[in-house]
């Protein structure tokens, strides 16, 4: 393959491609991040980490559906002192890591950010956008301008990481929350979280199969709604956007990168295509561009745009 | 493989020994001993059990009395339902042409019991032998009593067979006679003296681990060992892979995603 350079320079984070393991998936434990890391991720997420352990929701808590797949795990996660044990040595790992923080109120955040301070993450992810957890996310407010503002903020005054806030699909002004968190000192938009959330309801048993019942949306379903959200936020912030929303392919990504993505986050994709679909998906944008004439991935974001 | 739940009638049950109970139910399905199913039961939880029977278009699942699940499931009566979603994961090589040993400890027997009717097709089974051993705390607790041909037995308490673990017995009989492959299912300390014992031997092992599970399809990470997804790079791994498992016999991780000490 001739040289095609697909090195994405994310808020001064020098990733070798532009495919970064979403949060949530594989990320709770360094092993598993280190093996993402060697089926050709740019860089990786670990699962959510609050203050204290969690065991989420019971199970059925994952399930996959035609168009994608519909979760409500719940935050399932050891606590930040635990996952600072965890995530020693990061440089190990061998792609940078990103600390995915979760709160039920700013202070939540601060002492998070600060628990993981004392090892080697490369930013810092906020999602204030998840809807099927008491307590975080939309079920708890923070999908709002103002708590966007707010989370964001505190957050800004105890780490010189970049930050990257994690909206929703769902809101329709967007835009709005990612300029609130734009005000605020985000770094980086990662854009989007799953959708819904939406139920499956098993006919037999009469019932919703998830636990929680109602589970975030992932996977082709959301790819349209996730692009057009990329889209919309291209136009109105200024700084780097992260696509993520049922990217599995190299045409995918290519679609979210032209959308205005600067990299692209894949979640439900380990799941259809394999955990090596990092480096199919890599493989499948360089030969595209070699096939139409590009060089570089830089050159194409934001190319849907008039 | 079915990857949302579809809803099975129990239309059979049977006691195993003390605490353990086989629910039977129809279900069509391609499934490789030591691969497992998710059992759902509506409202409450959904577990990994592994298929222990299937035979005559029924599929069985040996249940131990251990939580608040299997104490639910327990209770089920021939009539009702249970969702199952997969089979899951990847299971035993199958070597039938070679000598081999299946060693179970507890429930762990379970996983194990379909591959020893894979191994041993036919009553004359002219290419290879399989020996079982099953190790139980007690007499009460042994399964599948007469189920197959060769079987050795061992409690700790000495009241059915050998009185002693099941690595004592393996070590006696390796004494005696000579396996290609040993096959192998129980608590993992257990499992990881039954690898060590064997490597002395240059004897390949496979091993069925056992982890929380949750999506059981690869994508949440709960069932992690040393980067190894027990439900879909596992949960069968040989020697080999093994050697590269540093958790293995070490390491559990929790319900909320936590390495901690065996």
């Amino acid at each position: 393959m001739s040289k095609i350079n697909l090195s994405v320079n994310l808020c001064n984070i020098q990733l070798t491609n532009p495919t970064i393991l979403a949060s949530g998936i594989l990320g709770t434990t360094k092993a598993l991040l280190k093996r993402v890391a060697e089926n050709g991720a740019g860089a990786v997420t670990i699962k959510s980490v609050s203050v204290e352990p969690r065991e989420g929701h019971k199970n059925p808590t994952v399930i996959t559906f035609e168009a994608g797949m519909l979760n409500a795990v719940g935050y399932s996660n050891p606590g930040v002192d635990a996952a600072s044990r965890e995530f020693t040595n990061l440089q190990d790992v061998g792609v940078p890591v990103i600390a995915s923080v979760i709160g039920t109120q700013k202070e939540d955040f601060v002492r998070v950010v600060e628990g993981l301070s004392t090892q080697r993450f490369s930013a810092i992810e906020i999602p204030l956008s998840c809807p099927h957890t008491p307590g975080f996310g939309l079920l708890a407010g923070q999908g709002t301008p103002q708590a966007t503002f707010d989370i964001t903020s505190t957050v800004r005054k105890v780490t010189k990481l970049p930050i990257f806030v994690k909206l929703s699909p769902n809101i329709p002004e967007i835009c709005t929350i990612a300029k609130a968190a734009e005000d605020a000192g985000a770094d980086a938009i990662t854009a989007v979280n799953s959708m819904g959330p939406g139920m499956i309801i098993n006919i037999e048993a009469q019932k919703p199969i998830l636990s929680f019942k109602v589970g975030g949306v992932t996977g082709d379903a959301l790819r349209p709604i996730a692009v057009r959200c990329v889209y919309d936020l291209y136009k109105a912030i200024k700084i780097p956007i992260i696509g993520v929303g049922g990217i599995s392919t190299g045409r995918h990504a290519i679609e979210m990168v032209m959308a205005g993505a600067s990299a692209v986050g894949i979640g439900t994709g380990v799941y259809s295509r394999g955990i090596d679909v990092f480096r199919k998906v890599c493989e499948e944008i360089c030969l595209w561009m070699q096939e139409n004439g590009f060089d570089s991935i830089k050159s194409i974001v934001g190319a849907a745009h008039d | 493989m079915i990857e949302q739940p579809v809803t099975v009638k129990i239309c059979d049950s049977l006691e195993e020994s003390q605490g353990v109970k086989t629910f039977f139910f129809k279900l069509d399905l391609n499934f490789e001993p030591g691969q497992f199913l998710m059992v759902w039961i509506p409202l409450l939880d959904e577990k990994p059990f592994t298929i222990s029977y299937i035979q005559k278009g029924l599929v069985g699942i040996s249940v131990l009395k251990r939580g608040m699940f299997t104490n639910i499931l327990h209770s089920k009566k021939v009539g009702d339902i249970l969702g199952i979603r997969g089979p899951y994961g990847r299971g035993f090589s199958l070597k039938p042409d070679s000598n081999s040993c299946v060693v179970g400890g507890g429930i762990g027997m379970a996983s194990l019991a379909t591959l020893v009717d894979r191994l041993n097709p036919l009553p004359d089974n002219q290419r290879g032998h399989v020996t079982v051993i099953q190790g139980a705390r007690t007499a009460a607790e042994i399964i599948y009593q007469k189920r197959f041909r060769d079987m050795k037995l061992c409690t700790e308490d000495g009241t059915a067979g050998f009185k002693g673990t099941t690595v004592d017995l393996l070590k006696d009989l390796l004494k005696k006679q000579r396996f290609q492959r040993v096959y192998t299912c129980g608590s993992e300390k257990m499992l990881h003296k039954v690898v060590e014992l064997c490597r002395g031997y240059g004897i390949e092992c496979e091993v069925s681990l056992e982890r929380y599970i949750k999506c059981g399809f690869g994508i949440c990470g709960q069932c992690d060992c040393s980067g190894q997804r027990i439900c879909i790079d596992g949960p069968i791994f040989n020697t080999e892979e093994l050697s590269r498992m540093e958790d293995f016999g070490k390491i559990t991780i929790t319900e909320t995603g936590e390495r901690v000490i065996h």
